[in-house]
């Protein structure tokens, strides 16, 4: 069991500025999750809090030991990789034990983990195959089974469910949350997937160009955007950012959630043109084109019919909107 | 699919001819030829004896040079080859390997022949031996011993030797060893238990090239063994040029081919068991 205090930690790649100055504490026990686009540097601080890529300034303390330069194998971590990283060579069951085998753990204690694991895990059948034998679920399940059978610190996940087809993911995502449930360990968690990050986590981390731009609960992350990047990150589909003057609203920017309007066919505070619609069954997602805001995405709860140029007019919930200065910082 | 059975033979044919011309029909009179009788101005007179096979022991010692200078210097190959061979593929930048690659392949630019010659000299009165006497350790005498073919062979062979098992390397997934230090194993664990067996099979194939080619040398022998350590092949090149007795030296190549055929085929096995096999953690 361990907290993680990452504080001023630095990496650049050619020149190239990955890390500028990240400072994280996690709390023993919690989920935290990482999000940003491609390119933000997630992925980076993940291999530096593994140790497979040494930083070049800053601290990582691992249950209050600095473990910044340590070798991997002596920072009591364990990574599962998007690539899953199975050793093509062993059976499921040696793809387990191998490591606690390696750690001196005799016979019958290790057959005794893996067991349990496998239990856990719904292993069990699989135990004499090998890695190319194994569905991409089941390489998954094998990849967090090796992690959790070390009972590790700290879990380190890389983009675990990205090469899982949508229904899979949405499975593994529900048997992820159990397990942390189940076992309680620190975790850090990179995606590019918000709705992973927001089901999954304790504290999201919003990352952009080697900075973060904000941490907080998934709901305060979404609720209270500290500035546009993460306003505009988080949620689907993306929120609207429209012209404040325009509007008579504060700011430069008014940023409003596709739910958060309403669209009458009657009268509304903005008229406009249906351009496109996407009708999802438990949603209808319109793009209205107006002529003083733009283009303006409207999400509407279940199954609504409208025609394409139809004219429609939008009223916004205004306790939901936001403001936001010409940098893109909120306005309170 | 009649013309698609057409087209199959068609593309099969050249090869076919070549290896039923060049490989099967020798095979066969060579075959034949071992149960026959030398002329008697040398050459082949047919006829069904065993008296060939029943002299092999005449040419013992060709057959224990072979079996024993061959497996060694596979061996030898290995164990320089595979440090080299990791060294290019996990160690070196990009930038330079392609340079050190082809450092490996140049002494092949260069015919055998003149490299032997080479180590004729090196080995030789006024080569290794003269500089060790000048520093006072004595003049060991090294050109035409075993310790000069094995030299010789392991120089000539050892490109067979790391290539098959850069590529092996090379081939490797590098994100397993990431996720073995991840999981607690430092480097030495992991190259055990992850880099070495999934790298046997580049070894397997490496040990197989070198062993079936040194089990066949004639030229390496001949020219550093003077006449003193010779192996098979050197028996063969007598047999049949010298001596004439074609029979008997069918006999000797049928012999070869049976040696080879069995220690490739038990080397198989080996290999198989040691490099595809299940690995369960009750067998770590």
């Amino acid at each position: 069991m361990a907290s993680l205090e990452i504080s001023a930690l630095t990496k650049s790649f050619d020149g190239q500025e990955v890390l500028r100055g990240l400072d994280l504490s996690v709390g023993d026990g919690e989920f935290w999750a990482l999000v940003g686009p491609s390119g933000c540097g997630k992925s980076v601080l993940l291999r530096n809090i593994a140790g497979l890529v040494t930083p070049d300034s800053g601290t990582i303390r691992l249950a209050g030991r600095d473990v910044t330069r340590l070798a991997p194998a002596e920072r009591d971590i364990a990574m599962v990789f998007q690539s899953y990283a199975l050793y093509p060579h062993l059976s499921v069951a040696g793809n387990l034990g191998i490591g606690l085998r390696q750690a001196g753990l005799s016979r019958a204690d290790t057959a005794e983990a893996v067991r349990h694991v496998a239990d856990l895990l719904g292993l069990g059948p699989l135990m004499n195959r090998l890695p190319q034998e194994l569905s991409g679920g089941e390489r998954q399940r094998v990849a967090i089974g090796r992690a959790i059978v070390r009972k590790p610190s700290l879990f380190l996940f890389d983009e675990p469910l990205s090469n899982l087809d949508a229904a899979l993911r949405v499975h593994m995502r529900i048997e992820m949350a159990d397990l942390h449930r189940r076992l309680g360990r620190t975790t850090i968690y990179v995606t590019h997937d918000q709705v992973e990050a927001m089901t999954l986590a304790d504290r999201i981390v919003v990352m952009n160009a080697g900075r973060i731009e904000q941490t907080g609960r998934p709901m305060d992350v979404y609720h209270d955007p500290a500035n546009m990047f993460v306003a505009g990150f988080i949620g689907s589909p993306r929120m609207n950012f429209l012209d404040a003057g325009r509007l008579g609203r504060p700011g430069r920017h008014v940023g409003i959630r596709p739910e958060h309007i309403t669209v009458s066919r009657v009268s509304g505070a903005v008229s406009g043109t249906v351009d496109h619609i996407e009708t999802l069954g438990s949603e209808t997602n319109l793009l209205v084109r107006t002529a003083e805001l733009g283009f303006v995405t409207v999400r509407l709860f279940g199954h609504q019919e409208f025609a394409a140029n139809e004219t429609v007019h939008l009223d916004f919930d205004r306790q939901r909107e936001l403001y936001f200065d010409a940098a893109g910082q909120r306005l309170r | 699919m009649q013309r698609q059975t057409l087209k199959t033979w068609l593309f099969l044919a050249p090869a076919g001819a070549w290896f039923l011309c060049m490989l099967v029909l020798p095979l066969v009179v060579v075959f034949v030829f071992s149960f026959g009788e030398r002329g008697a101005a040398g050459g082949y007179v047919p006829a069904f004896t065993f008296d060939n096979f029943l002299n092999l022991g005449a040419r013992w010692a060709a057959f224990k040079n072979t079996l024993t200078l061959a497996p060694t210097g596979t061996l030898i190959c290995l164990l320089i080859a595979y440090p080299l061979a990791y060294f290019l593929a996990l160690k070196t930048s990009p930038r330079w390997r392609t340079l050190l690659l082809i450092l490996v392949i140049v002494p092949f630019w260069t015919s055998i022949l003149i490299r032997s010659y080479a180590w004729i000299y090196l080995l030789g009165g006024q080569g290794i031996p003269s500089l060790l006497n000048a520093l006072g350790l004595g003049n060991p005498r090294l050109i035409n011993t075993p310790f000069a073919v094995l030299v010789g062979i392991v120089y000539g062979y050892l490109p067979l030797m790391v290539f098959p098992i850069y590529v092996a390397l090379e081939r490797l997934d590098k994100r397993l060893l990431e996720a073995s230090s991840d999981l607690g194993s430092p480097p030495w664990r992991s190259f055990l238990q992850v880099t070495l067996p999934l790298s046997m099979p580049g070894v397997a194939t490496g040990c197989m090239l070198v062993f079936i080619l040194l089990m066949g040398e004639f030229l390496i022998p001949a020219m550093l063994g003077g006449g003193k350590v010779f192996f098979i092949g050197n028996a063969l090149v007598d047999l049949f040029l010298q001596s004439r007795n074609w029979a008997f030296g069918s006999a000797v190549a049928v012999a070869l081919v049976l040696v080879m055929l069995v220690t490739v085929a038990a080397y198989l096995r080996l290999t198989r068991r040691w490099a595809g096999g299940r690995d369960d953690v009750s067998l770590m």
